[in-house]
Parts: structure tokens; C-alpha cells; sequence
């Protein structure tokens, strides 16, 4: 069975979900392999994760350069190694570097590109999400291997262990991989809330919370839930929450199993990153909000008073 | 300086938007056609450096006719010129395709910087200004909140999903952005007037010297073999909430077992 590699996402020695998702996608196509383009190191404490779901090699192509700086020398070892193991697929994270990877190495092999992509079938083709989630397009790559991105949050992991091999990978990069240098990686706090694009919860806050403080009421009630808080464009523009976590067309694209949507009024471009999430609940005052169009449940009111005694209800049936 | 600003004409994100039943393409003709959200803040961004260090701007987009008032309307924001390449052979052309263009078209201008938007909000590829650099050997600094020059050295924060890095290059360079970076301004009475009589080059694939075989339908390494709507979502419950819409909210998140 032909190879499909899987181009890991990982953050300070944790596998993303993502990487997840495309290891459980990837053993429907052929065999999973694991691939690593980090920092000397950055392999190691991942290997058992992707073991259980299903990677039977991981490839470690580590080195200070790649991680020093952008992109170009990940997309480098990446068609280094597509060229000498011929995989089935390459399937990467639809995320803005996995994009960005995604689109040097279509340049390199001169292979099409399909990003955003939700399924791939073992003959290739692809279904693809476009327009705010309103059309569903199926298509394939014609030249070359299934190069694609894949949504976060397009399947649900399943694990499958296995006991993979670590393979080094050498690299060789060009002067032309080491221009744009990476000098500092700052993260800005999150606390310990689940990431915005891989959480199965996320409550999110519009211009209706009203002020930066009274997101502690959004917050309370993720916090009770285990969710991410996420926010419109109003609510981040008005300097409510930061930007990071904007949900919409400019914003995060999220499909989680519940989204709640607090003083949103549903403008197209906040459905465009929301609109697949499995179960939609709203709060808001106008009966007439767009929101509730494609809410599952909504409450009209006013959301002072809905939301606390909502998180004062759900301590009360702990 | 001599920036390039690269800009797409899509169908407005406010409005509904489809696919044509023949040929899978964008329907142009029944869209709002405007400029790319993003690279409104692209134009801006290259404007300020102009203002700053003096230089060129030149507008450069890749589309069919009629996103020559997309031209014009970001010509109207202050830029100098523009080139248009427009050619039949064009229609179909992927990400891929697109690539091979628009870096011909950069490297007859041979440009410092080339400024981009950090995705288009029709296809949201986000693959343009890797591709470019790839083939241009240019520096990418890509997805920036925040971009400053000193002489020929570029820093940009870059968003990324924990927060931000700081990347540096020197020119050429492309550098893309997200809306974060600036507030584009809106085009003046003056600047309508003054965009009618800038120069718009357009160029044809035989200009550029760009074989019509390796763009458009012919060229294509991607192919869409079919699209649909989506259901839409309907409407489900809707409570009025009198005293006890929190209540009913719980109620319902534990009969679908959230809580
Ligand atoms: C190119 C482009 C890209 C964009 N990208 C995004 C994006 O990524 N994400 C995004 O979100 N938007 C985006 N927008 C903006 C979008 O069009 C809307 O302006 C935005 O989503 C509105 O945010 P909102 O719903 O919080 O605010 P509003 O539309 O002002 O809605 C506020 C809602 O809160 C309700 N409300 C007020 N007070 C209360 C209360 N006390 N209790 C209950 N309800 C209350 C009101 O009834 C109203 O429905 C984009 C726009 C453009 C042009
Ligand atoms: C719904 C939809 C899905 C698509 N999916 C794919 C796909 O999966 N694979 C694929 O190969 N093609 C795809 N395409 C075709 C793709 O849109 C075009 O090839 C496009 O020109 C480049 O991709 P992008 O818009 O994603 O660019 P992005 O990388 O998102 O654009 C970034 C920036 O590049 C600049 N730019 C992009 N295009 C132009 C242009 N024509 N002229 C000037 N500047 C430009 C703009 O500044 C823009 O902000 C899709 C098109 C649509 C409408």
C-alpha cells in the first residue's frame, strides 16, 4: 500500500487535532506517515500520539533552519521527501501555514492544489467548502498527486495504533528557503482554553455584550462548558476581545459540535465561519436577528439576564 | 520604492454568491463585483509607505474585462497605474495557473516590494504570495498585522494562531495582509477624477510570454467536476424569554447532552 503523508501541526510538544483528523483520513487512502518539520527535537515526544492514530513512520526532518525561518524550507523538505517515497496523497492542515506549505510545494512538483478541503475519497476526489458554507464543490487534482489542505474539524479522529518507525530526513535547503528569518515567536495569552478552531464548544460574543468587561459573562459560561470564546467582527473591532479570536469570513472558520452565538446579529460574513457547526444555539434581543434563522434553539432576550442564569443553572445541576 | 499591489476582483462577501451551472466558474454576471476585501488594505498599506519613502505603485490584477472597474476604483485610493492582464485563454486558470501569471507579469515590472492580501474571500486560498515567492525567489513575510521599513529591511508581525512572530527580509520582497494592519481610506472626489486618466497597461499571455497552453482550462491542474447548494439550515425552536429563557437554554443544551 503507497504511502500518505501527513504533515503534522503540533504545539509545544502537543499534536494538534487536525493531525489527528488527516492520520484517521489518511488510513482510508493508504498508509499513514507521520511528518515532522520542526526544530532538532520537535519529532520525538509525538511519535506515540500519532502511533495511536494510525501513522506507521514518522518522518523527522528537523534542523534550526527550518524552524528559523518561514515556510520555504518546511515546503523544501516536504518535496524532498515526496520525491523520493512517490506517496498516494499529501494531506496538510488548512491552516494559514498549512496553506502557505501547501502552495510553495504545488510550485515545486507543479501539482495542483485543493485547499479547504472537507472529504477526499481513495480515487481522489475531494469536496470542498466554499462561499460561507452555501456550495459544496467536489473536484479533483488533475496534475500530479492529491495535494490538499484539510479543514480542522471536517471528521472525527478515530484511533487505530500503531507503532511507528522514526525515519531522520535529511535536507538540503537553498540560499532562497533561508530569506525571511523568524526573530521572535510571541503567544499571546489564551489561558487554558481549548483552541477556537478545535474546540467542540465555542460561545461566542457580539457588539450586544456591549463592553470588553461584560465578555466575563461569555467567558463564565464557556469556561462552565469547556468551551473556546470566540467573537464577531464588531465585538473584535470595538476592542471587546482580541482579534485572534475573531470568528467569520476574515476571522477563524469553526465547526463545532455546538456553537452559541450571544449578541450576534448572524451577518453573512460571521455565518461564514460558523455556519457548519453541527448544533447553533443564539441569544439576542431582536426577534428578527438573522441568527436565528439557523439557530437550532434561540432565546429572545436580553442576554444580561439570559446567559448568567444559564451558567447559574448549569452549576446548580452539577 | 517600487511596490506592485496585487489585486482581485470577487463577488461581494455580503451578498449571495454561486457557481455557473455550465462551467463551474464564479457567476460573474449575476455578482456585485468589487475588489478583494484584503487587498483594500494592501493598497492602503503601499500607499502609506509611498507617503513615507516616495517611490511607485502599481496596481497589477489578473481578471476579465470587467475588472477593469475594480481597477479603477483602486487606482481612485491614490496608486499611480496599473497593469490589467486580460486574455481569453485565461478563463478556468487555478491557483496554480494563476501563479505563473502574475509572477510574469511582477518580474516585467521588477518590483522591490509586492504587496498582497493574506487570502481572497471567494476561493480564501491563501496560497497566492507562497506561490509567488517561490517563483520569484522572492522573501515572503506573509500574513501581517504590521509591516515597517528601514532602507531595504522589512518587518512584519505575522498572525498566527498562538499570536504573532516577528519576521524579517530584505527587498524583494511580498508581503501579504490581513485586515488588521491598517484602515483603508475611502477614494476623494479628487482621486475619482484624477483615476480616469492614470495609465492602465493591459497585457495579453503573448506579452508576458506566457505559452496559452499552460493557463485556462488547457493548463489547469485542478478540476471541478460538480457543485451543489447546501441545504440551507432552517430554523428551529424559539423561546421568548420571560424570567426564565437561561433556564430553557440549559434545559435544552442537556437534552442534547452538552450539559
Ligand atoms: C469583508 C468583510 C469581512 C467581514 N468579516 C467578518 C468576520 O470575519 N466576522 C464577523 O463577525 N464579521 C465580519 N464582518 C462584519 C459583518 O458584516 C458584521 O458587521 C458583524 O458580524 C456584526 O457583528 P455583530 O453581530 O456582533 O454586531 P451587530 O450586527 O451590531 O449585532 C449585534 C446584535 O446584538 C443584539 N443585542 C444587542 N444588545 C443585546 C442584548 N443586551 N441582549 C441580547 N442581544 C443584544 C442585537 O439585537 C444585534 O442583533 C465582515 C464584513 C466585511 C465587509
Ligand atoms: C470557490 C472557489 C474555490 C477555489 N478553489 C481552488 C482550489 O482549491 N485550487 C485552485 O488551484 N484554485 C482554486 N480556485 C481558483 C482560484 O480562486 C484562482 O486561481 C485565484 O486567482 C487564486 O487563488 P486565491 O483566490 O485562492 O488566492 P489567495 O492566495 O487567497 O489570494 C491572496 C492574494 O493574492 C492576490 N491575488 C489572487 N488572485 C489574483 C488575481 N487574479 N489578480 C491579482 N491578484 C490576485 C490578491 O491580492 C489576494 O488577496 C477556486 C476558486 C473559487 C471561486
Amino acid at each position: 500500500m503507497a504511502e500518505v503523508l501527513v504533515v503534522v501541526e503540533s504545539s509545544g510538544g502537543t499534536v494538534k487535532k487536525v493531525t489527528l483528523e488527516m492520520l484517521t483520513l489518511a488510513r482510508s487512502l493508504g498508509e499513514p506517515a507521520a511528518v515532522v518539520l520542526g526544530a532538532p527535537g520537535t519529532a520525538a515526544p509525538l511519535v506515540d500520539k500519532l502511533g495511536e492514530y494510525g501513522a506507521v513512520k514518522v518522518y523527522a526532518a528537523e534542523s534550526t533552519e527550518i524552524d528559523e525561518h518561514l515556510v520555504a524550507p518546511k515546503a523544501t523538505a516536504l518535496a524532498q521527501l515526496v520525491k523520493a517515497v512517490s506517496p498516494a496523497a499529501v494531506l496538510i492542515g488548512s491552516t494559514q501555514e498549512g496553506k502557505e506549505i501547501a502552495g510553495r510545494l504545488a510550485v515545486k512538483l507543479d501539482n495542483g492544489v485543493l485547499t479547504d478541503v472537507v472529504e477526499l475519497a481513495a480515487d481522489g476526489t475531494a469536496t470542498q467548502v466554499a462561499f460561507a458554507g452555501s456550495t459544496i464543490v467536489k473536484s479533483k487534482v488533475t496534475k500530479g498527486l492529491p495535494l490538499v489542505t484539510v479543514r480542522p474539524n471536517s471528521l472525527t479522529p478515530s484511533p487505530a495504533a500503531a507503532s511507528p518507525s522514526m525515519e531522520p530526513v535529511e535536507v538540503a535547503l537553498a540560499d532562497t528557503d533561508k530569506l525571511a528569518v523568524v526573530t521572535k515567536r510571541v503567544a499571546e495569552a489564551k489561558g487554558a482554553r481549548p483552541e477556537l478552531t478545535e474546540a467542540s464548544i465555542v460561545v461566542s460574543g457580539g457588539r450586544g455584550v456591549a463592553s470588553a468587561e461584560n465578555f466575563k459573562i461569555i467567558e463564565e459560561l464557556a469556561d462552565l462548558l469547556g468551551a473556546a470564546v470566540g467573537a464577531s467582527r464588531a465585538a473584535t473591532d470595538s476592542g471587546f476581545y482580541p482579534h485572534a479570536f475573531q470568528v467569520g469570513q476574515t476571522g477563524k472558520t469553526v465547526s463545532p459540535q455546538l456553537y452559541i452565538a450571544v449578541g450576534i446579529s448572524g451577518a453573512i460574513q460571521h455565518r461564514a465561519g460558523m455556519q457548519t457547526s453541527k448544533t447553533i444555539v443564539a441569544v439576542n434581543k431582536d426577534t428578527e436577528a438573522p441568527i436565528f434563522e439557523l439557530a437550532d434553539f434561540g432565546v429572545v432576550g436580553d442576554l444580561n439576564q439570559v446567559v448568567p442564569q444559564a451558567s447559574e443553572e448549569i452549576r446548580k445541576r452539577r | 520604492m517600487k511596490i506592485v499591489v496585487l489585486v482581485k476582483q470577487v463577488p461581494d462577501s455580503g451578498a449571495e454568491r454561486n457557481l455557473r451551472a455550465d462551467d463551474n466558474t464564479v457567476d460573474r454576471a449575476s455578482a456585485n463585483n468589487v475588489i478583494n476585501e484584503m487587498d483594500e488594505y494592501a493598497i492602503e498599506e503601499a500607499l502609506r509607505l509611498q507617503e513615507a519613502h516616495g517611490g511607485e505603485v502599481t496596481v497589477l490584477t489578473m481578471g476579465p474585462e470587467r475588472a477593469a472597474e475594480s481597477i479603477r476604483k483602486a487606482l481612485s485610493m491614490g496608486p499611480d497605474g496599473a497593469v490589467h492582464v486580460i486574455d481569453d485563454a485565461l478563463a478556468g486558470t487555478d491557483a496554480l495557473g494563476t501563479s505563473k501569471v502574475l509572477a510574469a507579469a511582477i518580474s516585467e515590472l521588477a518590483p522591490d516590494l509586492v504587496i498582497s492580501g493574506a487570502e481572497s474571500t471567494d476561493a480564501r486560498g491563501q496560497v497566492m504570495p507562497h506561490m509567488l515567492a517561490e517563483r520569484l525567489g522572492f522573501a515572503a513575510l506573509t500574513g501581517a498585522r504590521k509591516l515597517t521599513v528601514e532602507g531595504s529591511q522589512l518587518t512584519v508581525e505575522r498572525q498566527t494562531e498562538e499570536g504573532y512572530e516577528v519576521v524579517t527580509a530584505a527587498t524583494p520582497a511580498i508581503v501579504s495582509v490581513w485586515d488588521t494592519i491598517n484602515e483603508p481610506r475611502y477614494p476623494s472626489f479628487k482621486g475619482i477624477m484624477a483615476a480616469k486618466k492614470k495609465p492602465v497597461a493591459t497585457k495579453s499571455l503573448a506579452d508576458l510570454g506566457v505559452a496559452a497552453d499552460q493557463v485556462g482550462w488547457a493548463g489547469a491542474a485542478t478540476t471541478v467536476l460538480s457543485h451543489s447548494k447546501r441545504p440551507a439550515r432552517s430554523a428551529g425552536q424559539k423561546v421568548a424569554d420571560s424570567g426564565e429563557g437561561g433556564v430553557a437554554l440549559v434545559d435544552y443544551l442537556s437534552s442534547e447532552k452538552f450539559v
